[in-house]
């Protein structure tokens, strides 16, 4: 099977990924869009034999840090503006609005790592290549993710502690 | 070893489920004097399964096929370069023939006229939307039911998207269009290297009959049209010889009439 078919073969992987990454449907649709095209042309960089899945998620963790540098201006302003009437979310909608929330507030680099070890069943070791951090990185970014989503989700603040727990 | 402090790094490994089994025992053991640190791993397990639960359904949706078309073979540099000289046919052609009509707008007969504009329209519609990578349809061949029972509704007749597949046109899926006496239904068909043809339909005024195959040529764009009882359909492609989009046009009138 050639790269284009297995690229083919990963979109639902990637797609999942960036909707929890973004949430909204088009704009994740886009992220991937950007990211197929992006890996597409580069695919001479991708060295075969190698985790293509992995490369992928490379390819869009960087396009998705691209999106957001560009977009900060107005990601700083979102906390103040007004929610756009939607239709009122019952049940596991709920759930997953408040996720999509909670993960946009995340930093990009500590959503990557929580959603690729959790979504994608990646291991550290994968995701640290796969982001090019080592592995003691990851563990602390996995940790911040994990405690901030925590407190947002469960409304509780308890600060983990990062380094030694006695 | 197994009584080496537990590290906040093995407390992440122990709820992901990917602690060693050398250290699982000390860990357990820690936790069960920690109800708090206990609390703290059940909730990212939590987290976790809402996490997956919330996701993993987009697994199972259909592919929009804008994604499949962002791995078409071919430079992008070339396809924007595409679709800008598609723009700007566009609206050349747009105003030559806008202008032109309106130089030899008034002693109109009938058929004949309505079936010209029509392939006109048709020809704009196919040189704006047909080189679109990004958004080249509103509603995807993956709801073609919907996009179907939808343009119907708004046309006010019953349509089909014709099969084609026997041609090597398969439907990339389809738009509404504003057109000169109501709303026009887009369908947007690809072969597997990428080429386009779209069909223009749109309801006739009751007093236009039907009429044979016509031809014409926009620009690029060559054009296949014809009136069938109340609609008008006209078939449209620039990157297809006269005979092939024939050939396809004879195919949308057999699948049409059965």
């Amino acid at each position: 099977m050639n790269e284009a078919q297995r690229m083919v073969e990963l979109i639902p992987r990637l797609r999942r990924y960036a909707r929890a990454l973004v949430g909204d449907r088009a704009t994740a649709d886009d992220l991937v869009q950007d990211t197929l095209e992006r890996a597409w042309a580069k695919l001479h960089l991708y060295r075969r034999g190698t985790d293509l899945r992995a490369w992928l998620f490379t390819v869009m963790h960087n396009v998705h840090v691209n999106r957001v540098r560009a977009a900060r201006p107005t990601d700083m302003l979102e906390d103040e503006m007004p929610e756009l009437a939607q239709r009122a979310p019952q049940g596991d909608a709920l759930l997953v609005r408040d996720l999509d929330r909670a993960i946009a507030r995340l930093p990009a680099e500590q959503s990557a790592v929580l959603l690729l070890v959790t979504l994608e069943d990646m291991s550290y070791e994968e995701v640290a290549r796969a982001l090019d951090i080592p592995i003691g990185t990851v563990m602390s970014r996995l940790s911040r993710a994990r405690e901030k989503l925590r407190g947002m989700m469960l409304g509780q603040s308890a600060a983990a502690k990062l380094k030694l727990v006695r | 070893m197994s009584d080496a402090p537990v590290t906040e790094a093995e407390l992440q490994a122990y709820a992901d489920g990917r602690l060693e089994p050398s250290r699982r025992a000390a860990l357990e053991a820690w936790l069960a004097a920690r109800p708090e640190e206990a609390e703290r791993v059940a909730d990212y397990r939590r987290l976790a399964e809402a996490l997956r639960g919330a996701y993993d359904p987009v697994l199972e949706e259909p592919v929009p096929e804008r994604l499949h078309q962002a791995l078409r073979p071919g430079p992008r540099l070339k396809r924007y370069a595409t679709v800008a000289g598609w723009l700007v046919l566009g609206i050349a052609i747009g105003l030559v023939a806008g202008w032109q009509l309106h130089e030899s707008q008034p002693p109109a007969p009938q058929t004949a006229d309505v079936g010209a504009t029509m392939a006109h329209r048709a020809a704009i519609a196919h040189a704006t939307y047909s080189p679109e990578v990004r958004h080249p349809v509103e509603v995807g061949a993956d709801q073609e039911a919907h996009l179907v029972a939808w343009l119907s509704k708004r046309l006010g007749a019953p349509l089909r998207a014709p099969k084609l597949e026997a041609v090597g046109y398969s439907l990339v899926g389809g738009r509404l269009l504003p057109g000169d006496s109501g709303p026009v239904a887009h369908f947007m068909y690809q072969c597997n290297k990428g080429t386009r043809v779209t069909l223009y339909v749109r309801t006739e005024a009751a007093s236009n009959r039907e009429t044979a195959f016509r031809y014409a040529k926009e620009g690029n764009v060559r054009v296949f049209y014809w009136i069938d009882r109340k609609l008008g359909y006209a078939l449209s492609s620039a990157d297809v010889s006269k005979d092939d989009l024939f050939k396809v046009a004879n195919a949308v009138y057999q699948q049409l009439n059965p």
